[in-house]
């Protein structure tokens, strides 16, 4: 047991930290902490500038094989490299689901024409993806999704309604999950289909969330065409290809994201001390268990990273996300109760909309934390049949 | 970074796996609560000859096997999942690793050696109805303790007191003259405790009295990762027993493990099994590397892993039905030792206010 990084994976993090802190300043200064969750709608176009900044300096998709424009990068290197991200209070990413999601499902099964064609626009941060999965009748139960796609010539036509798509009003591309085959069961008759969103046939239109603001968007295809080439794996066998970029998802940047929930526990630790809090016996005691928690978040992590070099995925790697998103959201409650009479003041004049603060986004948003990704409901259903081996939940036939 | 075990320690871990299943099975763990000491002395001979664990805690040069905590909370994980009752924790854990941090040389060499093979045990005494006074170069101690882990068979006390201005361990013979103890009745039975009196017991200084309070702070520390680690082994028992049962348990004509109500709380369960495992083997790695984070390490591990344990235990229960609240099923036995060792050298609300005090309301 050796709970120390080697010296190259030090000197990795002390390159990110340096450049980061150096490139985060002058026109990018004012991006730092902006996006992510609960704020996804910052300052787009700054963003996105930066995304390239990152992207010419070879920091876009660090863990990808050199031969795709990566750094290949160990796994160890892209949890610091996330860490240092957070650390560093650097925007929320544009392009994570290119990144992070769309990239390595198609390095793993994608052709060759496909790797050319779009892997470089995502290291250069050229093109942003989002990701077509969930639908209005759709949502844990992924595989009833309806939206059709049918081959006329050499072109997929695909009708039908996706919702909760992050990101889906900036983004160029989106990979679709679509059925292609209405006779055959419903797990086999799905394709993975990539699809362009700027064309007449798509339809973005934002979701306005409890917070007011606008980061998901329910995305209508009516009519809308991509190449025929632009499905990846088999026809019809698509489900495969969705479950595996769920298992990228769940990857690096999840390991690596406690340094970002350490600089919102800190700010409310900052509070208590100023307004009194920290001498209440019961906030101690939640403060506390919050640091616990974010502690053991962090060892979790370490633990699911060494299973990950030793080749095996344990049963030990399907806890993390029902344990952060229940970490998360009770932060958020946490922070209300610290701030006491003063959590309700919103920021700003008295006009309408209100500005919400960070911590009242935060407060809001980790109510989605429980839902989006896989439910508590379904990872506990996987910890219990994956994990346990507890018998399936009968399912109609 | 490797955050697992080396084949060494998984080797460690299966052979007191093997050793336990027959050694403290079902059936021993309850002939041992029956008897009146507490614990089988064939078993703990074996411990001490066969397995060498009475030496874990011990350094080489005085007869020990100078194993670090990783290595004893390996150990301690599969002593907890089988609840051993043995003297492993007060004598192993915390007494052996007092006596090596604050002992003088001559003490260590009195001492350690008889512990080291297994032929003596010993125990820590804290009291604040302890007083310790000298008396030359010896010590007189007077007053009554309670709650002493295994203080009815100890061969040494080491009596943590103040003595006048000093901070003081005093070293008094379980036998002498002027000590009077008895086990008292607990509803944890697995592990034992004593109410002992002293009335102008002579003792030995353990060492400089300047080393005193140091050696105490970290060997509690270091017994609660002991504890935190057995808190993990029995915790994930509970959990296997209550799988086991409800994928074969049928009712409305499947297996209660294909409800949700039940994945759902067995899921909880192995989130945070698997969360205390973390903690308790961090928590052993910096007692081996790390001393600075240790106090701060040790409260996290013995906060998370005893709540952990206890919500494993209860569960358990539930999920076993009413097969699970009667005597002769063992989920009652879990449930006990979680509730005594959940209050064990600080409970997790006092654990908590350490960290909130020295680390996240640390002064700046």
């Amino acid at each position: 047991m050796d709970l120390e990084f080697g010296p190259e994976d030090e000197a990795f993090r002390a390159e990110v930290r340096d450049w980061l802190e150096s490139n985060l300043s002058g026109e990018f200064a004012s991006v730092r902490g902006r996006g992510g969750p609960g704020d996804e709608h910052a300052d787009i176009d700054a963003r996105r500038a930066w995304e390239r900044r990152l992207g010419e300096a070879g920091y876009a998709c660090i863990g990808w094989a050199k031969e795709y424009g990566g750094r290949a990068a160990s796994l160890t290197q892209e949890i610091l490299f996330f860490e240092e991200y957070a650390r560093a209070r650097a925007p929320g990413r544009l392009g994570h689901i290119g990144a992070g999601l769309l990239g390595p499902t198609i390095i793993a099964f994608g052709t060759d024409a496909q790797k050319r064609r779009f892997l470089p626009p995502i290291v250069r941060c050229d093109e942003l993806w989002c990701q077509g999965y969930s639908e209005p009748n759709a949502g844990s139960d992924l595989a009833s999704v309806r939206t059709r796609a049918e081959r006329v010539g050499d072109e997929w036509i695909i009708t039908g309604q996706k919702v909760w798509t992050s990101l889906a009003h900036c983004s160029d591309w989106c990979f679709v999950l679509c059925r292609t085959d209405a006779d055959l069961p419903k797990h086999k008759g799905l394709s993975y289909l990539l699809v362009p969103m700027k064309q007449a046939g798509v339809d973005v239109r934002p979701i306005e969330q409890m917070t007011g603001t606008s980061e998901f968007n329910e995305v209508f295809f009516d009519g809308a065409r991509t190449s025929a080439e632009c499905v990846v794996g088999p026809v019809n066998g698509g489900w495969k290809i969705a479950l595996a970029t769920l298992a990228f998802e769940r990857g690096a940047s999840t390991l690596g994201q406690q340094l970002a929930f350490r600089n919102e526990l800190e700010s409310i630790v900052g509070i208590a001390r100023k307004n009194g809090k920290a001498q209440d016996p019961m906030i101690r005691q939640r403060i506390a268990d919050a640091w616990i928690g974010l502690e053991i978040m962090r060892l979790n992590a370490l633990r699911t990273l060494t299973l990950m070099q030793g080749g095996t995925l344990g049963r030990e790697a399907l806890i993390g996300k029902l344990y952060w998103a229940n970490w998360h959201q009770s932060l958020g409650k946490l922070a209300m109760d610290v701030l006491g009479d003063d959590a309700d003041d919103a920021e700003g004049a008295n006009v309408w909309p209100y500005s919400l603060t960070a911590l009242q986004r935060l407060f809001l948003f980790t109510r989605s934390d429980t839902i989006y990704a896989g439910s508590n409901e379904i990872q506990r259903n996987i910890i219990a049949e994956r994990g346990l081996g507890l018998p399936p939940e009968p399912r109609p036939t | 970074m490797r955050f697992a075990f080396s084949e060494d320690q998984e080797e460690l871990r299966r052979g007191a796996r093997r050793f336990l299943a027959t050694s403290s099975s079902s059936e021993r763990v309850r002939a041992a609560m029956a008897t009146e000491r507490g614990w089988d002395d064939d078993v703990w001979k074996r411990i001490a000859t066969e397995l060498g664990w009475t030496a874990l805690a011990i350094s080489e040069a005085h007869g020990g096997m100078g194993f670090g905590w990783v290595e004893i909370a390996a150990v301690m994980e599969e002593a907890g999942r089988a609840l051993l009752c043995a003297p492993l924790l007060s004598s192993v854990c915390l007494a052996s690793s007092a006596i090596e941090i604050g002992g003088s040389d001559e003490m260590k060499r009195a001492l350690l050696p008889s512990l080291a093979d297994g032929s003596a045990t010993a125990t820590l005494v804290m009291s604040d109805d302890v007083r310790v006074r000298t008396d030359g170069d010896a010590l007189v101690v007077d007053g009554e303790a309670r709650h002493v882990l295994d203080g009815h068979t100890a061969t040494w006390l080491l009596v943590a007191a103040r003595a006048g201005d000093d901070d003081a361990i005093a070293v008094v013979s379980g036998d002498a003259l002027g000590v009077s103890r008895r086990a008292t009745p607990t509803m944890d039975a697995t592990r034992r405790q004593a109410t002992i009196r002293f009335d102008g017991a002579r003792a030995n200084p353990l060492g400089a009295s300047s080393v005193s309070k140091h050696a105490i702070a970290v060997a509690m520390d270091r017994a609660r990762v002991a504890l935190a680690a057995e808190q993990v082994g029995a915790a994930e028992r509970c959990l296997e027993m209550a799988v086991d049962y409800a994928k074969t348990r049928q009712q409305f004509g499947r297996a209660i493990g294909s409800f949700q109500a039940i994945k759902h709380k067995l899921a909880d369960v192995f989130v945070r099994v698997e969360s205390a495992r973390s903690a308790a083997y961090y928590a052993a790695w910096v007692a081996a590397h790390r001393p600075d984070e240790l106090p701060a390490a040790a409260a996290m591990a013995k906060a998370y892993c005893s709540e952990a344990f206890f919500h494993a235990a209860s569960e358990s229960i539930q999920v076993h039905g009413g097969i699970g609240f009667t005597w002769e099923h063992d989920a009652h036995l879990y449930f006990k030792r979680a509730r005594a060792s959940e209050a064990m050298f600080g409970d997790p609300a006092a654990m908590r206010e350490r960290i909130a005090a020295s680390v996240v309301f640390a002064p700046e």
